[in-house]
């Protein structure tokens, strides 16, 4: 796999919120602006480079046991060190982000990249995949952002849409702002990027229709035991 | 392609069809609208005229883009745009309204697999989309006969939280504040008796639900009969326990489930009313308990006759 395929395929074809439907948490819970998907998928970002970096250059020394609690120390590390960043510099993000800034630490993208693939691959390979992962999450919070603050707040990064001679008869519908709307929106944006890529419903089920498979631990483990009943029988 | 199609329940050959019995409840909700063009003016039948025919027209649409076989003659569509104007107040802008009936057809109905594949009533949802959505608008409730004194909008309180209580003879004739149908209950109890007697809908849920508000409220009140009526009479409570708790596809099929149905909408309505921040809690307990049906369903279901009860699996 050549790197730049590592990075696209983040974007669009293993969008890690429209696609693997990882992250839903903040998703649904900081897209009521636009503003807001920025500053999330920018420090989200950050985690999960810097993170998959440091997994990618550690693989050899953690021990497959505990490597859950290693990565998510790992993560929380970065965590504390962009909210210290975001704290310092731009409050107005910090605040608007509040307990989910911490939660990033959390965040299933971010260990799950880590488990799936900074775990197997090289320090740039998994860069390259953190940067693409990274901004395929912000391209879709911004997406979904978008749409919520357009029609339930009536404007765009804090922009009026509406012209003030009409804000009296044309009101902006608040459901999108609460989470049935986010819901309902995230509905819409999966479908339409279903359909833009054309992906049908997925024959199989399970771990065969998984776009992770190529990459995940427990399909090998799968697939070796399916051989292995295989052997015995045959013995 | 699926070659066996299996229709909506009941699976009983009759002489009733969808057509005819929505035709049924549409003659059913007339006095009602009729009651609510004298009380509010022209300007309730024009909503509802209105609203039924964005719901016609959508359905049409959507049947026509998604190359579906064309429902609306089966009159389905135009009971939900009359039940939906019902549920507004009289002076709601135009395209509020039409936004509702967008949500009631396309988005509750149709995309669900249309009539009888719902699993909310269609009317309800779109009536709390919109509340959710443009709440200042949704609760401007104009004063009855506010059109004889050519006032545009005088602005009063839905009895629920008025402060002076309008007389038990005005409550009964509708002569009150409130969305457009659901005031008076005269007319809605008309419409509602005659559904029943010519067999369309069983009595068991709006007794049930009817007689859950009843006995809490009059508990509640301290057994002052007063509120109780009061309690019973104001918001949409008729209006949803004859025309909305009584939906064929959303609610459970059997008349234990009925029961059970209509005991839970008036215990959520009651609580809504009394404990939550909102004055009128009805549209939230139908949806609630639409989404219980089909456990409802589950649980109530008869067991066939000759059949023992089976025995609890033990693991295996």
């Amino acid at each position: 796999m050549s790197y730049l395929k590592e990075f696209t395929k983040g974007l669009v074809k293993e969008n890690p919120t429209l696609v693997t439907l990882l992250g839903m948490c903040p998703t649904l819970a900081i897209t009521t602006m636009a503003s807001n998907a920025i500053g999330m998928g920018a420090a989200a970002t950050f985690v999960l480079i810097c993170s998959n970096v440091a997994i990618s250059l550690l693989k050899k020394f953690i021990p497959k046991q505990v490597r859950l609690p290693s990565y998510i120390v790992v993560i929380a590390g970065f965590v504390t060190l962009i909210s210290l960043i975001l704290q310092a510099f731009v409050p107005a993000v910090y605040d608007a982000l509040g307990i989910y800034l911490p939660l990033i630490t959390v965040n299933c993208i971010i260990l799950g990249r880590a488990e799936m693939f900074a775990s197997k691959n090289n320090v740039a390979a998994s860069a390259l995949d953190g940067a693409g992962m990274g901004i395929g999450f912000t391209l879709a919070l911004l997406a979904v952002g978008s749409i919520r603050e357009i029609l339930g707040s009536g404007t765009w990064f804090g922009l009026p849409l509406i012209p003030e001679a009409a804000q009296e008869a044309i009101k902006p519908m608040t459901i999108f702002v609460l989470p049935a709307g986010g819901f309902f929106v995230l509905g819409c944006v999966i479908a339409l990027v279903n359909k833009i890529a054309n992906r049908k419903p997925p024959e199989a089920t399970g771990c065969a229709a998984c776009p992770n498979r190529e990459s995940c631990i427990s399909v090998e483990k799968a697939e070796s035991t399916v051989e292995n009943t295989k052997k015995e029988e045959n013995k | 392609m699926n070659k066996l199609f299996v229709e909506s329940s009941p699976h009983i050959r009759s002489a009733w069809t969808t057509q005819k019995i929505m035709l049924n409840v549409i003659i059913a909700l007339c006095p009602a609208l009729v009651m609510s063009t004298y009380i509010f003016g022209i300007k309730a039948l024009l909503l509802t005229v209105i609203c039924c025919t964005s719901c016609v027209l959508f359905e049409f649409a959507f049947n026509k883009i998604t190359k579906r076989e064309d429902t609306i003659s089966d009159l389905s569509a135009v009971v939900t745009g009359m039940l939906l104007a019902f549920n507004l107040p009289v002076d709601l802008p135009v395209y509020m309204a039409i936004i509702g009936c967008f949500v009631a057809i396309v988005i509750v109905k149709c995309l669900f697999g249309g009539i009888g594949q719902n699993f909310a009533n269609p009317a309800i949802t779109a009536r709390i989309v919109l509340m959710m959505s443009f709440a200042g608008a949704m609760t401007k409730w104009t004063a009855p006969f506010a059109w004889k004194e050519g006032v545009d909008a005088t602005v009063s309180a839905t009895p629920l939280a008025a402060e002076t209580l309008p007389s038990m003879t005005d409550m009964f004739l509708g002569f009150r504040a409130g969305c457009l149908g659901e005031t008076c209950i005269a007319a809605l109890l008309l419409g509602g008796l005659y559904l029943m007697f010519i067999g369309l809908i069983r009595p068991a849920t709006p007794l049930c639900f009817i007689g859950t508000v009843a006995v809490l409220s009059f508990f509640y009140g301290g057994c002052d009969v007063n509120f109780m009526l009061y309690q019973l009479m104001s918001g949409g409570l008729i209006l949803g326990a004859f025309f909305m708790a009584t939906d064929y596809a959303t609610t459970p099929l059997t008349t234990k489930g009925k029961i059970i149905f209509g005991v839970g909408c008036g215990l959520i309505t009651f609580a809504i009313r009394q404990y939550a921040s909102m004055p009128e809690g009805v549209s939230f307990s139908i949806l609630v308990m639409n989404c219980l049906t089909p456990l409802i369903d589950r649980f109530t279901a008869p067991k066939a006759l000759g059949t023992v009860k089976p025995k609890k699996e033990g693991k295996q």
